[in-house]
């Protein structure tokens, strides 16, 4: 649909992560590289689930159209299973990184808390899982032409960045309430956030009908996100001191350096 | 054992993933409809000027209307409100004005052309009024009240809409289904509702058609040496507008020994044409009608020409030249190279010329002969000129053909054999079907087809029976073929007793016109071609565009008129294939006077394979290239200089798009989402320390 057209989806779909990688994740080489490394084990979970329903589609009868169907929904939710199954393989694989990073580390503490591990696993996630989302509808916004001569909604650009948008921050605060969930043991969490994983891919089944599937991946969206900030350690009355900028005074009150 | 299972999964995996895939959903097919069966039209050049059409380099993009009569066309040009418009135009405003109006408009970004079958009642020829002008033998120095058409305008219907020079791209489409489909996309979404404009999401098409050459041959020329002589990668620019004549003599002519007391006489046809749009010229009458006469003839003549009671005394010279369109360009070669003597013959060998020009329209029956006034101030040249009209008329009489001479005097119809006559005086005459103003009202456009011709089959045929049937026309044009036959046949000094042999088949002349007008994949062409011919052979008739030598292409259909030639006049001899083949030795010494060709042959109708033979004729190709790129002069005036540009692809495609506020929208919406995400997160990460309390990690618990 144009290079405006273009711009404005990436901004949507990538605007919250780009600011938030840029603020809070590109001054320390460590928090990149985890990203990074997040960013490849979502990689490997999309690539074992992908194989899994090729295969299944090319040994299946391909004219059945609901048969196709049900193997594209097959694939959803094992895709869904094996996210989580190595964002739980990250976590383990950390664990294990960080004894041997305290090693390394001449002060004997830890250079990177398991939180922010949470924090940047979870955008790493998020940014791959954005990027295989959105990139190729991006590359067909750049054309003249819009969604829309065989019968299709035409804001299909739009909708989709808002949904890349929604997973992206999801993720994140996935990765954090996943990997809280994992230190406390409390596998009711757990399971928590994998079937609000399987219910947000499973809304998407919905489209055309975007109301079905971004009004409610935005309210999981946002209540994932306060989950996530009172895990860490958030509560309502920092919020309301921050605002109200009467920060200064509560730290000079608590004798804490800014 | 558990090694080799897990080495024939991994075979198994790689060879389902380097498998085609099935299930492609790409945003891509959601956006686009391709038009897969459209013609573009493509740029020309000449040594002063470029014609055509050319599109922009990324493809040119407009809003579709489909404009069906003047009102149409208003909203188009004038009151429109969402400009650039791509326009879907009904064959029938296809005419001068409206394209003119639309060229001068900068509110057109394209023409799609919706062809009818039948061309307008009134005839159509985008063609000039006075076709090949420029390299006419009639100019200020000869023959200068002929010069110009001033006496005969050949082509009154003719409105140059083919020379003229569009910047924007013009398509036709050629499938009713495809056209079905954009006007339904049109009807859906562009179509005004209650006097206001249409609303947003509209339709819109785009044409990709960029053509590499530009202004003229000699600056495209340079071009392409400058890229040959500095460039890593050259990219040509422009290719020669080229190809092979084809000739046959009736007696072999041995290829290096030259004989001047030979004396031949030269029977001539063009066999190409073309159209507005590119590569399609199903030219009925100005080319078929032409060349399968000449093929009659030389049929007829080379059947008789064993058992004669006296030997011709002169040889003759069938040549089919390609080119002529555009400024003659295998006539001019042709004799180009008897002068410089790389032919087989020389001027000085040539006695007389007949050419048979566009036939098929008889009206009346009638048959014109044409000769050249200004060489005819020769008194010698002027007796041998009506010595032949005699004999033409004579054998006219004898057949029943009408063969009439115009009263006033007139000049050469555009003709090869005025290339000829550039060179020197030959006293030669030009049969057509028309006295002055051509007969054929659609002469060099796309309705030139064997409608046109008035080829017409009895509905409940099928194609095998239709190849069979005599049809009028083809009746018509062996009584022509047998005038001429007749008349070549008395030139080259053939007895009377002999004459009542000279008949030209209609059976042969039916099959042919079947065959070259109407659908050339039919049982009888795909017996007597080679190999290579083969996938050529299409469900419908062939085109006779020339064209241009690519590097890697493979023949097409223009060989189809050699192998018929050979087929109609060779003979068949015992080689195997490797002897005929074989340029150097062979089991038959006449390597210097025939040429050998390899044919698949007919299949029998016991479905078993076809049963291959070895022809052995006199038909030879010779260089239709013009002159004037041999020696490198671009610019010549008194050679054709026509070039074809290149281009990267050709495509059209149909989409939907919105409205400009919309896409500035979306912009703004996702600026505003990046600068509230950045203002946000820099409020977050100063106040991280406030806004999240860590409790202390036991490991770091110090205290």
């Amino acid at each position: 649909m144009t290079v405006c057209v273009f711009f404005g989806c990436t901004f949507i779909a990538f605007g919250p992560a780009i600011s938030l990688f840029i603020f809070t994740v590109a001054r320390d080489p460590l928090r990149v590289i985890f990203l990074i490394a997040g960013a490849f084990f979502w990689l490997v979970s999309l690539l074992l689930s992908s194989l899994v329903w090729f295969i299944a589609v090319q040994i299946s009868n391909k004219e059945n159209a609901s048969l196709q169907k049900g193997l594209l929904i097959f694939g959803v939710v094992l895709s869904v299973f094996l996210q989580e199954a190595f964002r739980f393989g990250y976590y383990k694989l950390l664990k294990k990184a960080n004894e041997g990073l305290m090693a390394l580390n001449q002060d004997d503490t830890m250079p990177i808390s398991i939180r922010q591990l949470a924090y940047v696993s979870g955008l790493g996630f998020g940014f791959m899982s954005g990027a295989f989302s959105v990139v190729n509808i991006l590359a067909d916004s750049l054309g003249p032409g819009t969604v829309g001569i065989y019968g299709d909604p035409p804001h299909y650009f739009v909708s989709s960045a808002f949904m890349t948008m929604a997973i992206i921050l999801l993720h994140m605060f996935w990765g954090v309430v996943f990997f809280d969930a994992c230190e406390k043991k409390q596998w009711l969490s757990l399971a928590v956030v994998v079937c609000t994983h399987l219910l947000v891919s499973c809304l998407t089944f919905l489209n055309p009908q975007y109301e079905g599937s971004l009004i409610p991946a935005y309210v999981i969206a946002f209540v994932m996100g306060a989950w996530a900030f009172f895990i860490s350690g958030g509560s309502l009355r920092n919020l309301r001191l921050c605002l109200t900028c009467k920060d200064k005074d509560f730290l000079l009150a608590n004798h804490r350096p800014r | 054992m558990v090694i080799a299972t897990g080495k024939w999964t991994l075979l198994l995996i790689v060879s389902f993933l380097c498998s085609e895939c099935i299930y492609c959903n790409s945003v891509e097919q959601k956006i686009y409809v391709t038009l897969n069966k459209t013609v573009p039209c493509v740029r020309l050049l000449n040594a002063t000027h470029q014609i055509g059409c050319q599109s922009s380099i990324s493809g040119d993009t407009g809003v579709i209307h489909v404009v069906g009569d003047d009102s149409d066309l208003e909203w188009v040009l004038k009151t429109g409100n969402t400009p650039p418009y791509m326009v879907l135009l009904d064959g029938s405003l296809f005419t001068r004005e409206v394209m003119i109006k639309m060229k001068d408009s900068s509110r057109v970004a394209g023409v799609a052309v919706v062809v009818p079958k039948k061309g307008p009642e009134g005839g159509f020829s985008p063609h000039q009024k006075c076709p090949n002008d420029k390299s006419s033998v009639y100019s200020n120095s000869y023959g200068e009240e002929y010069a110009h058409c001033n006496k005969t305008v050949w082509n009154p219907l003719g409105n140059d809409l083919s020379y003229e020079d569009f910047h924007f791209p013009i398509f036709m489409m050629q499938d009713e289904n495809e056209t079905e489909v954009v006007k339904k996309c049109f009807f859906d979404h562009n179509v005004p509702v209650n006097g206001s404009g249409p609303s947003y999401p509209l339709c819109a098409m785009q044409l990709f058609s960029h053509m590499h050459a530009a202004t003229n041959t000699v600056t495209c020329m340079r071009r392409n040496d400058l890229q040959a002589t500095f460039s890593i990668n050259p990219e040509v620019l422009c290719d020669p507008l080229s190809d092979y004549n084809i000739y046959s003599f009736l007696h072999p002519v041995n290829k290096s020994r030259k004989n001047p007391e030979e004396k031949v006489i030269i029977a001539a046809a063009r066999m190409d044409t073309r159209s507005f749009f590119w590569d399609f010229a199903p030219g009925g009458e100005s080319a078929v009608s032409g060349f399968v006469t000449l093929l009659a003839v030389a049929e007829t003549l080379s059947k008789i020409s064993e058992n004669l009671t006296s030997p011709l005394k002169k040889n003759i010279l069938f040549s089919f030249f390609q080119g002529e369109v555009f400024d003659y360009i295998g006539s001019s070669r042709m004799v180009y190279d008897m002068q410089k003597g790389t032919f087989v013959i020389g001027l000085e060998n040539i006695d007389t010329f007949i050419e048979i020009g566009q036939v098929g329209l008889r009206s009346a029956s009638q048959l014109w002969i044409h000769s050249d006034p200004v060489s005819r101030q020769n008194a010698s040249i002027d007796n041998e000129v009506r010595n032949l009209s005699s004999t033409l008329m004579k054998a006219g009489n004898d057949s029943n053909v009408p063969v009439f001479e115009p009263s006033v005097s007139q000049p050469l119809p555009p003709s090869s054999f005025q290339s000829f006559l550039k060179a020197q005086y030959i006293p030669g005459v030009v049969l057509t079907d028309h006295q002055s103003a051509f007969s054929n009202r659609y002469y060099e456009s796309i309705y030139d087809t064997s409608e046109n011709l008035n080829l017409s089959y009895p509905s409940e045929l099928g194609p095998e029976e239709q190849l069979e049937f005599v049809t009028a026309t083809a009746q018509s044009l062996s009584e022509v073929a047998t005038v001429v036959a007749k008349t070549l046949f008395k030139q080259a000094g053939g007895s009377e007793e002999d004459l009542f042999k000279v008949q030209a088949d209609p059976k042969t002349v039916t099959k042919m016109l079947y065959g070259f007008a109407i659908r050339s994949n039919n049982s009888w062409f795909r017996s007597l071609v080679n190999q290579d011919v083969k996938p050529g052979l299409v469900n419908g008739p062939p085109q006779y565009y020339v064209g241009v030598v690519l590097p890697n292409s493979s023949p097409k259909q223009k060989r189809l008129i050699q192998y018929v030639l050979a087929n109609l006049t060779g003979t068949v001899v015992n080689l195997t294939k490797e002897q005929c083949q074989n340029t150097d030795k062979g089991g038959d010494q006449h390597r210097e006077l025939y040429d050998y060709i390899w044919i698949q042959g007919s299949m029998p109708l016991n479905g078993s394979d076809p049963v291959p033979y070895c022809v052995r004729s006199t038909v030879r190709l010779s260089d239709a290239v013009s002159p004037a790129f041999d020696l490198k002069q671009y610019g010549a005036l008194n050679y054709s200089t026509w070039t074809e540009s290149r281009w990267k692809e050709i495509k059209a495609r149909i989409f939907l798009v919105s409205s400009k506020e919309l896409e500035m929208l979306t912009l703004a919406i996702g600026i505003a989402i990046l600068v509230i995400s950045l203002l946000v997160t820099y409020f977050i990460s100063t106040k991280a320390d406030i806004l999240f309390t860590v409790s202390r990690e036991p490991t770091t618990a110090a205290y």
